[in-house]
């Protein structure tokens, strides 16, 4: 497979430019800067708080230089504290085009959409002669989630991941799973995975901080479709989420923007550092996906039992339906039927076979189900993190 | 031999998981015993494998997922009015009032 070269080195698997919000306030004129582009790869993504956040910034940072993305455009009202000389800068540097529409300095709304159409037509052009180059497995970063889950997530459509997650790990490749507040209940069993002793506390900690920050909210991350669905507990849904992360061993912990090293499984920790400060670590999946695409996943392999339809901008993502009466209801919004081990008409070791090739054909270019229909999801929220500790990652000498 | 609806994700387990809708009337086979299916189970419901006394842990995959509230008999639904977690309570829509209150 080929993959679009940019000037920094790093291969994407798809040629986007995004359209970047810096505030709410810039976010209409954003959206219909993009929107006439929307068919053409122009993403709408954005954040949209008036006060400075490290976290957004380093988010926006990596977004906007993300392999599968080719070219920025900013979009700021003018008055935001969004840093958006530094994040101009940033992109810039890594050779990408970037150009930044300061609405209160280019009159207004609809000067500011036109001169923002116009950008966006010209480096569309030019990323039509983008490079290509070869791209192998072993160069690949894949992210794994899951949402509008039931009971039927855990039993088919989570093992068939862990199953693609296993095949991709052996060839070489980069599999991230997260959200370690639907880990609660199984820190230990995932712990005895770990690489390396010291990355053992690591992880358990991180579950742990997970459990006290809803507790602290006093809600877990379970939504009343989790019960209809016959879903009882937390712990429960942990067990069957767990089950994406596959077999193989954990190399690290990463924290939303952190790229991990080449090849192996990644655990990413979503949950904020620190006192409660800004609520729930995971507002929706949106929110996670973002943050899986900001530690570098090419593309996204989502689990789902009730029915979830949403895709992302910047990457393509999979929908792996874990319940055949789902399948069956909105065949249009899924990518593999898991739902077949139920029904005897397949194996679990068939089904990752298949998700595992899936995901080949898209990094290839095969357009998943929700990019046909014209998703593009995006949502960033404020967090807060602390640096990782040396325990999370392999010495730079054993890579 | 236990219902081929039915599905026991590990040895250790005391639920089973529903693979196929079960219509009330219907009846299960749970090791070797017919049991009346009392109300609809949609797919991915738990049953229980046997007796399970109140405070009893349930057993899923192997590890618990929570205690059982009241004492449940072989064959009945288990889930959010005889299951409770032992980390964080199940938000419910209709009870959005006294789970807030609770906290």
């Amino acid at each position: 497979m080929k993959g679009y070269l940019r000037p920094d080195g790093r291969k994407g698997v798809r040629n986007v430019l995004v359209v970047a919000y810096l505030v709410e306030c810039a976010r209409h004129v954003a959206h219909q800067i993009a929107w006439p582009f929307r068919d053409r790869q122009a993403h709408l993504i954005g954040f949209g708080g008036c006060y400075p956040n490290a976290y957004a910034l380093q988010m926006m940072k990596r977004l906007c230089t993300h392999p599968n993305v080719g070219g920025v455009l900013l979009v700021s009202l003018g008055c935001e504290s969004f840093n958006r000389a530094e994040l101009a800068q940033h992109v810039g540097a890594t050779g990408r085009p970037v150009h930044t529409v300061v609405i209160q300095e280019s009159g207004g709304t609809t000067k500011s959409i036109a001169a923002g159409r116009q950008w966006v037509e010209t480096v569309l052009t030019q990323l039509q002669a983008s490079p290509r180059a070869d791209l192998t497995v072993r160069e690949l970063v894949v992210g794994a989630i899951c949402g509008g889950s039931d009971a039927t997530s855990g039993i088919t459509a989570n093992p068939a991941i862990g199953r693609a997650f296993d095949l991709l790990v052996e060839a070489g490749a980069t599999a991230i799973f997260e959200e370690t507040g639907e880990l609660i209940g199984c820190e230990q069993v995932m712990a005895e995975r770990a690489a390396r002793p010291e990355l053992r506390p690591e992880l358990i900690a991180a579950v742990a901080k997970a459990a006290r920050h809803y507790a602290t909210l006093g809600h877990g991350s379970f939504a009343p479709g989790n019960a209809e669905g016959g879903l009882t507990t937390i712990e429960e849904k942990s067990m069957g989420a767990y089950s994406k992360s596959g077999r193989s061993p954990i190399m690290g912990l990463i924290k939303p923007g952190d790229v991990p090293p080449p090849g192996g499984l990644y655990l990413l920790d979503v949950v904020p550092d620190g006192e409660v400060r800004f609520g729930f670590a995971n507002i929706n999946d949106t929110a996670e996906i973002a943050e899986l695409i900001a530690s570098g996943s090419h593309l996204i392999l989502f689990s789902t039992g009730r029915g979830s339809v949403v895709g992302s901008a910047i990457a393509p993502v999979i929908k792996v339906c874990a319940n055949p009466e789902t399948y069956r209801r909105m065949t249009e919004d899924m990518d593999v039927n898991a739902g077949r081990i139920l029904e005897g008409q397949a194996t679990l070791e068939e089904v990752g076979q298949e998700v595992f090739a899936r995901v080949l054909r898209t990094a290839a270019g095969e357009r998943t189900a929700s990019e046909t229909i014209g998703h593009q999801e995006f949502t960033l929220t404020y967090k807060t993190f602390e640096p990782l500790g040396p325990a999370c990652l392999p010495a730079a000498g054993n890579l | 031999m236990t219902d081929r609806r039915l599905l026991q994700l590990d040895p250790r387990d005391n639920v089973l998981t529903v693979i196929a809708t079960l219509e009330a009337g219907e009846t299960i086979c749970l090791a070797g015993k017919q049991v009346p299916v009392r109300q609809r189970l949609p797919l991915g419901h738990k049953v229980a494998a046997c007796d399970i006394p109140a405070g009893a842990k349930i057993i899923k995959y192997g590890v618990p997922i929570g205690s059982a509230t009241v004492g449940i008999a072989a064959g009945e639904h288990v889930h959010v009015h005889n299951l409770k977690s032992d980390h964080l309570p199940t938000y419910q829509r209709e009870t959005q009032a006294s789970y807030f209150d609770q906290q």
